[in-house]
């Protein structure tokens, strides 16, 4: 039980990120390397913020503050110029920029892990389960966030263009869609998601490296595939799916240290199996 | 057949053979150094690396700049390559004597494995495209590693002790691996295949609507690619010790990736010299550059992929890409010239019609006055 919790608690965090990449991904068409490494940067402000004022809160705010204009830049900076070009181009773009993103951090604060204090709000027990609080603030925020994300994509006015963009970038333009800024306000949103996953990154794991964000945003992607790329339900349902699957291997010492492989044979299964994942829509190649 | 002989002459261009022929000159050179004692052990190393940098660049420039698929997974192959060629060469050498024979099969069986993983990685390329094929070769890469991690026989977290070849001897090898490797995929690239293969990366349902086997050629380049990355992990695996999983891990595909953005999508010449000089560059700062200062080097690599990138795939750098390329200044010169000799043609023509019509104007006057006369006698002289 108490694996459960933990998983659903892990896959709240993967969903997260996910929401990020299939939200880039749906509008932009490309697959943002970059996000989880934006996951790393977010970590880093906190840890910064906290160590200069001491408030958590603040450190929260301006770690959302930064991670979003820091999205914004990298959009600006290495994506735009590549509108139009192959996927190719853009791809091995932002792997460039994930990796730039890691050896910044690693010449400002080292390459060593730095330990952060977050305030632990203790255990309570539910029904004879000790359960952490700080669980159960992941999994309401969390649940929250996704819901306030579905409502903004469905009902306004920006999210209604984010799904016609999403449908046909040019048809969108001809209707008087700003596609440049529906894309900027896309990666602001994602990054934005990206802090508040490594808030929650913090909360169960409160250790820094530079490295931090690229495991959780490879497996996070893989979540998003295997949900189905482009669609926000299926970004939470492949997060939490994931998140479970590998508390409970971890749970099991004989397959333990597999892990990994496990989840990643998982995604190439599902891959072969049913391509567009488990509620994605099938896209039809035109000539 | 002395048809076929002059067929053979005929089409034989030094260029085609010039990349491995330069290859051979540079390792007769390097045999002759070395045989003169004016080679160290760390310079010895250093080819050694280059080596099989080259053989990895080379082999990832078939998927990235010939397929167009990108592969996150080369470290992978090598990794397969180094554990299993290694163990596989310790198994061996307790029967055959000769080390060099053992090295050899140790190559064949370290590359064979890769092959067959390449087999397995390149099915779901068959549905897959661009981002999805990344990131499932990512897993792949990532998968390996956590095995071998996790395997006893292969030593597990602490790396398997594999025994080292004869370093002195080692890079000759080497080189002559690299020599066989570019051969064959050089002359992969000029045949059909070839042609099939960036027909594909070019538009891939157009070349399906030419009657181009796509399943066949994808899963082809995949395995070759592999089995070159394989044989490029039994050539680290004799040259280190012990081979650690940590070695292969995603930064090192992207290493290699950086060599062959660096060189250029689809230049095997530029492959060799960017994996040369990343090999050097990587040497010369190991020692200058230690602990958290390394990340530098990370740095100088994630900014030269996004500029040259950018710089080779955004419109908006298109013209300037195009004023300074020197195909295209030889495309202008051409032009230049024959904008030259249309120039001369509309000349000829204009005099001729300008005859032509003085003519008929003389003889629609009967009485034609003189100064007209003349014009039209000088204008015929003109012309002729």
């Amino acid at each position: 039980m108490t694996t459960l919790i933990d998983g659903l608690s892990l896959g709240a965090i993967y969903s997260l990120i996910a929401l990020g990449y299939t939200m880039v991904y749906g509008i932009a068409k490309m697959l943002n390397f970059a996000h989880g490494d934006i996951i790393m940067v977010g970590a880093y402000t906190i840890l910064t913020t906290l160590n200069i004022t001491g408030n958590p809160y603040v450190a929260i705010a301006v770690s959302i503050v930064v991670c979003t204009v820091s999205g914004i830049v990298i959009e600006r900076l290495a994506y735009k110029p590549l509108r139009g070009a192959s996927p190719l181009a853009v791809l091995i773009t932002a792997i460039g920029v994930s990796f730039f993103l890691q050896s910044i951090a690693q010449l400002i604060y080292g390459s060593k892990s730095q330990s952060i204090s977050l305030p632990d709000f203790g255990k309570v027990s539910v029904g004879g389960l000790e359960i952490n609080v700080n669980t159960i603030i992941t999994l309401v925020v969390g649940g929250i966030i996704m819901a306030a994300l579905t409502v903004f994509v469905k009902k306004t006015n920006t999210g209604r263009a984010m799904q016609a963009v999403s449908e046909d970038k040019g048809a969108a333009l001809l209707m008087g869609v700003n596609v440049n800024r529906i894309i900027m306000i896309t990666f602001a949103i994602g990054s934005a998601l990206a802090a508040f996953a490594s808030l929650f990154y913090l909360m169960q794991i409160p250790s820094i490296t530079p490295t931090l964000g690229s495991m959780p945003g490879i497996k996070a992607f893989t979540a998003a595939v295997i949900g189905g790329i482009g669609s926000i339900p299926g970004a939470m349902l492949g997060g939490m799916l994931l998140g479970l699957i590998e508390k409970i291997c971890l749970s099991i010492p004989a397959i333990g240290p597999y892990t990994t492989a496990i989840e990643f044979s998982l995604l190439i299964i599902i891959l072969l199996v049913k391509p567009i994942g488990i509620l994605g829509k099938k896209v039809r190649e035109k000539v | 057949m002395s048809n076929y002989i002059s067929n053979v002459k005929k089409q034989f261009k030094f260029k085609h053979i010039a990349t491995w022929v330069s290859v051979l000159a540079v390792l007769i050179a390097l045999i002759i150094l070395n045989s003169a004692g004016a080679l160290n052990r760390s310079t010895i190393g250093l080819l050694s690396r280059i080596a099989y940098s080259i053989i990895l660049a080379v082999s990832l420039n078939l998927v990235v700049g010939f397929l167009g698929e990108l592969s996150l997974g080369h470290a992978g192959f090598m990794c397969l390559g180094a554990y299993i060629g290694t163990f596989s060469a310790t198994g061996l050498s307790k029967s055959i004597d000769s080390d060099l024979l053992v090295l050899i099969l140790a190559m064949f069986i370290g590359g064979a494995v890769a092959a067959i993983f390449g087999f397995i990685i390149g099915l779901p390329a068959l549905r897959l495209k661009g981002d999805y094929l990344a990131i499932v070769t990512l897993a792949f890469g990532e998968i390996v590693r956590n095995i071998f991690k996790n395997l006893e026989i292969f030593g597990g977290a602490m790396g398997y002790n594999s025994k080292t070849y004869n370093q002195k001897k080692l890079f000759i090898i080497a080189f002559v691996a690299v020599i066989i490797v570019l051969i064959l995929i050089q002359n992969l690239i000029r045949s059909k295949h070839g042609r099939a293969i960036t027909a594909i990366r070019d538009n891939e349902i157009a070349a399906r609507a030419m009657g181009i086997n796509v399943t066949f050629y994808k899963l082809f380049v995949f395995v070759i690619a592999a089995f070159f990355a394989g044989i490029a992990g039994v050539i680290y695996g004799h040259f280190t010790t012990p081979v650690l999983y940590t070695t292969f891990s995603y930064n090192y595909s992207i290493e290699i990736l950086v060599m062959v953005v660096l060189g250029g999508m689809g230049s095997i010449n530029g492959s060799i010299i960017a994996a040369t000089l990343i090999t050097v560059v990587n040497f010369a700062l190991q020692s200058k550059l230690s602990g958290d200062l390394a990340a530098i080097r990370l740095m100088v690599y994630a900014l030269v992929l996004i500029t040259v990138v950018i710089f080779n795939n955004a419109p908006a750098f298109k013209p300037i890409k195009e004023r300074f390329s020197i195909s295209q200044l030889k495309a202008r010169r051409i032009e230049k010239k024959k904008e030259i000799i249309a120039d001369d043609a509309a000349e000829w023509n204009r005099i001729e019609t300008k005859v032509k019509m003085d003519a008929v104007l003389t003889t629609d006057i009967p009485h034609g006055e003189e100064p007209l006369q003349e014009d039209c006698d000088g204008s015929e002289k003109e012309g002729e």
